[in-house]
């Protein structure tokens, strides 16, 4: 879905005139969906660095390096780190299963993994409460050991890798069914053993999506917001990660140091959307 | 071709289906039956009170008609710039076609205040609307609005790939007979397009349901005008009532369950016709 990789088809152009709209209404159509998308994306983008540099530079800065700001920023990175790699390891067991063989219940199993994407990210919050809370099925005993959940690191590590579940496994699946089983195959019969067909054969197939995959995941895991806010418990320089210390500032009213944390994630966002743009190209080129 | 003698060629398959049951059942199963296990420990009475209470009743109004409205909006919108998009050239369009994915990428709290503070009475939007009596930053619109944002990737990207296979020769018989290009794109065009078009919309639908990140802050977060249902589960949460939080989500996640059920119905519909052509 996020991951459809478009080919553009040079056919238009050699399509008998009279079937398609006049010059006049497709510039009318391309005007209206121009404008739609610089409305709806490209407005909100802009807004976010003009928030930012609304007070100078030199608060712009300051907001960035400011010490509640920096250990907003570490924690996102370690949450990512451990969140990223976990459903790396799992979105390509799901999907060697699933592509590679046939068995009952498949379609069901896709399903489920998909589930995170259905559930609001508050329930995703929601759940771990109900597990790990003070008054939940596992706290208490959790308690008495010593062991913090919610409100503290793994619970927002926990809530970050339920909401990015899908994100690998549902780049990988359509992918690896689409290249079938024919050269792993050819290499088993060949005498290759396990690991060494999926290194060697099956991982260079699938690399780009792959490499997609994991950066989609990462943008969501440094950017979920509604799950990680149920159960971080918002400890400011503890359990607060970067979406978390935008709100934080927006609602203390400090709008530029808001923005300026905000323009961080903007960033990421850009940068995980031109890998996606490089992936692409290079998938199409090898082709 | 896929037949069960793949599982003697290749290797791995009970390594990688057992890790895959245990990882689904560990993160997502269990955890999300601790949800409904909560939700049992309450009497029917209590879970009815809990779930038809008017606040509440009015937090799912909202939570709907908002998703309901901004996934229309993003059916008609987003089958422009998919329609667009594969059907024309134009300069720039390979950016245009890389922005759509924006609202993917970006985290939600930043869309959020972003849309607020253009949509705010002294923001870029709201300050051209204000005049004329036009309030979006605070109501019910403006959690369509940030719903809008949410949903667009997902009716583009579900279109668009349609739209690009879709037999051009059936439009050009169409129009060899004499059909006006209008009557071509209701009759031929957009039939086609349909299961695509729905299932985008349902999407961007059951996102805009779930919604929180972005919509918190432009909402205004009135009980009973701009309360959303994900926003009073996290107030009952803080008010330490986990039985009301749960009641809410348990009636939250069956709705998620049957979107997600006609989700996966009208793909394995379409993947059929695929299949067939």
């Amino acid at each position: 879905m996020a991951g459809a990789i478009t080919v553009f088809s040079k056919e238009d152009a050699k399509r008998p005139k009279h079937n398609t709209e006049q010059r006049g209404i497709q510039w009318l159509l391309i005007g209206i969906a121009l404008l739609f998308i610089g409305l709806v994306v490209v407005l909100p983008l802009v807004s976010v660095f003009v928030e930012a540099f609304r007070k100078g530079a030199g608060m712009y800065f300051k907001a960035l390096v400011e010490p509640d700001a920096l250990s907003a920023l570490k924690l996102t990175l370690i949450i990512a780190l451990i969140a990223v790699p976990v459903n790396t390891v799992f979105g390509v067991a799901a999907a060697w299963a699933i592509s590679k063989f046939s068995f009952k219940g498949k379609n069901f199993l896709i399903t489920l993994i998909d589930l995170p994407f259905a559930v609001s990210p508050v329930i995703a919050g929601l759940v771990y409460i109900l597990l790990f809370g003070a008054q939940g099925y596992l706290g208490p005993w959790l308690g008495e050991q010593g062991i913090q959940i919610v409100f503290a690191i793994p619970g927002i590590v926990l809530a970050t890798i339920f909401v990015t579940v899908p994100f690998v496994a549902r780049e990988l699946i359509p992918l690896m069914q689409a290249q079938g089983v024919q050269e792993e195959e050819a290499a088993a019969s060949l005498g290759a053993r396990g690991w060494s067909i999926f290194w060697k054969v099956t991982l260079p197939n699938i690399k780009w999506g792959l490499l997609y995959g994991i950066i989609l995941s990462n943008a969501r895991a440094m950017g979920e917001f509604g799950a990680v806010s149920v159960v971080s418990g918002h400890i400011r320089g503890q359990t607060n990660t970067l979406p978390l210390h935008v709100e934080i500032l927006y609602n203390e009213y400090q709008f530029s140091a808001a923005f300026a944390v905000a323009s961080l994630l903007v960033m990421l966002a850009v940068l995980t959307l031109i890998v996606k743009a490089i992936v692409e190209w290079k998938s199409s080129s090898s082709h | 071709m896929k037949g069960s003698k793949n599982r003697r060629v290749l290797p791995g398959f009970g390594l990688s289906l057992g890790f895959t049951l245990f990882y689904i059942s560990l993160i997502v199963l269990i955890p999300l039956a601790g949800i409904f296990f909560k939700t049992f420990e309450l009497t029917w009475a209590e879970f009815w009170s809990a779930v038809t209470n008017p606040r509440v009743l009015a937090s799912y109004r909202i939570s709907f008609s908002t998703a309901l409205w901004a996934g229309l909006i993003n059916a008609v919108f987003g089958l422009l710039v998919a329609w667009v998009l594969v059907r024309y050239r134009f300069p720039g369009k390979k950016i245009i076609d890389s922005l759509v994915d924006i609202p993917f990428a970006l985290p939600t709290a930043v869309a959020g205040i972003a849309l607020t503070t253009i949509y705010s009475k002294t923001g870029w939007i709201g300050s051209l609307l204000d005049p004329l009596g036009i309030k979006i930053a605070y109501t019910q619109a403006g959690i369509t609005i940030a719903l809008i944002f949410i949903g667009l990737p997902f009716v583009v990207r579900t279109v668009q790939p349609v739209l690009q296979d879709l037999d051009k020769e059936t439009e050009d018989a169409a129009a060899t007979l004499g059909s006006y290009r209008l009557r071509t794109f209701r009759k031929v065009i957009l039939p086609a397009l349909m299961p695509a078009l729905l299932t985008g919309f349902a999407l961007a639908f059951a996102r805009g349901i779930g919604e929180y990140g972005s919509v918190v802050f432009i909402s205004g977060n009135m009980p009973l005008k701009t309360e959303i249902a994900p926003l009073l589960i996290m107030t009952k949460l803080e008010q330490y009532d986990y039985a009301g939080a749960t009641a809410i989500a348990s009636v939250m996640l069956i709705i998620s369950f049957i979107l997600l059920l006609i989700i996966n119905l009208l793909q394995w519909h379409m993947q059929r016709r695929a299949v067939s052509k």
